[in-house]
């Protein structure tokens, strides 16, 4: 039997394989491109969730910007204080460590305590309910349940529980993926130390609220007494002003409209 | 291959008759409503006048609580190029203005008025059939005729095309091809000579010379009384019997089927040398021109099997619905929908607060709202060969489940005139045309946001 094609053949690739590799080897020699070498160190240090929250493509992005662009290195949302304090000695740079901040779904009308106008028969996608006769919850400006957020969320911070969004305070990173997607636009991030919540969105009248939800503003003002100025009115709905300190977690418990919650 | 076979079996037959390719033979139920005549509604306790009746922005209500209006008095002024002026339909006193839902749940103002019983009436000058064009248009949008089919795009815009589109033939849609629905029947029937007075005065704004009236075969009654209206007319006008066959009433579908022009992607009838009116709008262009009426009253079948006496109705505008019910002896049963409009385009409502629009040709209450279990799709390609426009509804609607907007942007998903036909043949019960609507509000969104 003739064995010489083997060798012939052996031989061919050998020599190719030799030749390519010589290319590489004079290609990644010559042809390199020269990166800071911080960006990659300083991507080590970032959480690598790729959440978009600071506003980049990604980690990689950001890292980039950080070394490239001088970008504050306190807008990681997830990496949290620890993140930006190592990169600020990395980089030898100064930044305010922000507070930490988590997301929260401004309804409290879960199937249980608010009314649906109508069923709901099409596609789960909250856009797509809210176009279809301005959705089916009764309230025109509540949580409407069908898990767009949840399904943008890249750390799986939100779950549905009875037809109501719900944000895991533990989970959340504050990347705000989810208030943008939100057509009802009540997700708000909010500092996490905050334990006073208005958990209520709807700018209707108390009567008229009061006909499609158990747990909305009324607009009775009792919780502005308590409160001092971290609750203020507008209009007919009491507003959580987060730049301010309540004395005390009093107007949860005066609440007659149960909107307003601690923790 | 099959596809192949079945296009070269069908192009034929559709370049001789009267129709289009695609399309779907839904249940028509026209027999409850066809044969009896329409009856003029009495006068309810309360209408809310809206002041969006049509595409473009809303009206600006003239009126204030407690104003004494008369009927025919004009209570909202048009706003900007696409917009349409609205009367009052009745005597009465203004209670309130406020905000009232639409059949798309947007709040927009209306005007809340209480009927009183009077024969006080606010008429304009009575104009001939012979006056000047332009005195003609600026009269329709006036009286705040507006395209009364379905989109309600206002009449005196579309009857100005621009000098560089030259119109040869004018449509006259009575092919009412969607199930239930019987008020454009009813009327080329009750008054098919205001119909045509009406077509004589279009015909005279657009300088045209071909008018077709298009109506479906199986309503033989009304292309008798039409052709017999129309042939007084004088001139190349007739009757073109199209076959039945939903959506023959589409735009795009009838000019196709009754000149064989195709209109261009984007494009409007005007590009192709056509303008189609409802025969509604015709007789409201000939009352508001022949008799200085303008647009407050309109035909609307309320129709349904749980209606205890379905009827044609010629209702005030602004009428709410559940008035309109109760004008039919209320319902009987459990109801389980209620749509605006027709079953095929039009929209399930929330509640009977609503208001009727100038757009309203009918209102449907019916006993069944089946709640359906979408599935997969299951590629077998019915939606490909119903959907009149050619598009590929399975492909789009599988796009917009992945978020791939560009993909179903690259399919034509814009070109959709959202006629239904796919999910009524999707045999998966796939939400194909809330997955198209979807698709377009992202992609109308995106185009905004690139504009700025």
């Amino acid at each position: 039997m003739d064995t010489s094609f083997i060798i012939v053949s052996t031989c061919w690739i050998a020599g190719l394989g030799l030749l390519s590799g010589i290319v590489l080897a004079v290609a990644a020699k010559y042809l390199t491109v020269e990166e800071d070498p911080r960006i990659a160190q300083v991507a080590e240090l970032l959480p690598g969730v790729n959440c978009g929250g600071c506003g980049l493509a990604g980690c990689m992005d950001y890292a980039r910007g950080i070394v490239l662009k001088g970008m504050p290195p306190n807008l990681c949302a997830p990496g949290g204080a620890e993140c930006v304090k190592r990169i600020c000695a990395f980089m030898g740079v100064a930044a305010e460590i922000s507070e930490p901040k988590t997301a929260r779904v401004l309804c409290g009308g879960s199937t249980k305590t608010a009314k649906r106008k109508f069923l709901y028969n099409g596609i789960a996608d909250c856009a797509a309910a809210a176009a279809t006769a301005g959705g089916d919850k009764g309230c025109p400006y509540g949580c409407l349940g069908y898990g767009s957020c949840a399904r943008v969320c890249p750390v799986n911070a939100i779950r549905v529980v009875d037809g109501l969004a719900v944000v895991d305070k533990a989970r959340c990173i504050s990347c705000g993926k989810c208030v943008g997607v939100c057509p009802r636009k009540i997700i708000k991030i909010v500092p996490s130390a905050e334990t006073l919540h208005v958990l209520c969105s709807s700018k209707d009248k108390g009567p008229q609220v009061k006909h499609y939800c158990s747990v909305g503003c009324i607009g009775c003002r009792i919780c502005t007494k308590f409160a001092g100025e971290a609750i203020v009115m507008e209009g007919f709905l009491a507003l959580r002003d987060y730049t301010k300190q309540p004395p005390n977690d009093e107007a949860a418990a005066k609440c007659p409209g149960k909107c307003i919650t601690k923790g | 291959m099959s596809r192949q076979v079945h296009h070269e079996r069908i192009t034929p037959v559709i370049q001789k008759a009267f129709t289009f390719r695609g399309g779907v033979h839904p249940k028509y139920h026209k027999e409850s409503t066809s044969s009896s005549p329409s009856r003029k509604m009495d006068l309810p306790a309360k209408l809310g006048v809206s002041m969006a009746h049509h595409l473009g922005a809303p009206a600006k209500p003239l009126v204030a609580p407690g104003d004494e209006i008369k009927t025919g008095q004009l209570i909202g002024e048009a706003v900007g190029l696409i917009s349409a002026p609205v009367h009052s339909p009745v005597c009465g006193k203004v209670i309130a203005v406020e905000p009232l839902p639409t059949i798309l749940g947007r709040m927009v103002p209306a005007v809340l008025i209480e009927p009183q019983k009077s024969d006080e009436e606010i008429a304009m000058p009575v104009l001939g059939a012979d006056a000047d064009p332009v005195v003609l248009l600026a009269r329709i949008g006036e009286a705040g005729v507006v395209g009364m089919g379905g989109a309600g795009f206002p009449t005196r815009v579309k009857l100005s095309p621009p000098k560089d589109k030259p119109i040869d033939t004018l449509i006259i849609n009575g092919a009412e091809c969607e199930p239930w629905l019987t008020s454009d029947h009813r009327a080329m029937i009750e008054d098919p000579d205001g119909i045509c007075m009406g077509v004589e005065i279009i015909r005279r704004i657009l300088g045209v010379k071909t008018v077709r009236v298009a109506i479906e075969d199986n309503k033989p009654d009304a292309i008798a009384a039409m052709e017999k209206a129309i042939s007084r007319l004088g001139g190349d006008v007739g009757v073109t019997v199209l076959h039945t066959l939903y959506p023959q009433g589409g735009e795009k579908q009838q000019i196709y089927a009754v000149t064989k022009r195709e209109m261009p992607r984007g494009g409007l009838p005007m590009d192709v040398g056509c303008v189609v009116e409802n025969v509604s709008t015709s007789l409201a262009i000939f009352e508001a021109v022949a008799k200085g009426r303008p647009l407050t009253h309109r035909r609307i079948t309320v129709t349904g099997d749980a209606v205890n006496a379905p009827a044609n109705l010629i209702a005030p505008i602004g009428t709410f619905y559940h008035d309109l019910i109760e004008a039919c002896s209320g319902t009987k049963g459990h109801v389980g929908k209620i749509i605006a409009g027709g079953p095929m385009m039009g929209f399930a409502v929330a509640d009977r607060g609503i208001t009727m629009s100038k757009t309203a040709s009918g209102l449907l209450v019916l006993s069944d709202s089946p709640e359906y279990r979408s599935m997969a799709c299951i590629s077998c390609g019915r939606c490909i060969d119903a959907c009149p426009l050619r598009l590929m509804p399975s492909e789009i609607s599988q796009c917009v489940e992945a978020d791939d907007i560009d993909g179903a942007e690259q399919a034509h998903v814009t070109d959709c005139c959202e006629c239904g036909c796919c999910a009524f043949a999707c045999p998966a019960r796939r939400p194909l045309v809330q997955h198209i609507r979807r698709a377009k509000a992202l992609i109308l969104a995106k185009r905004a946001a690139q504009k700025k």
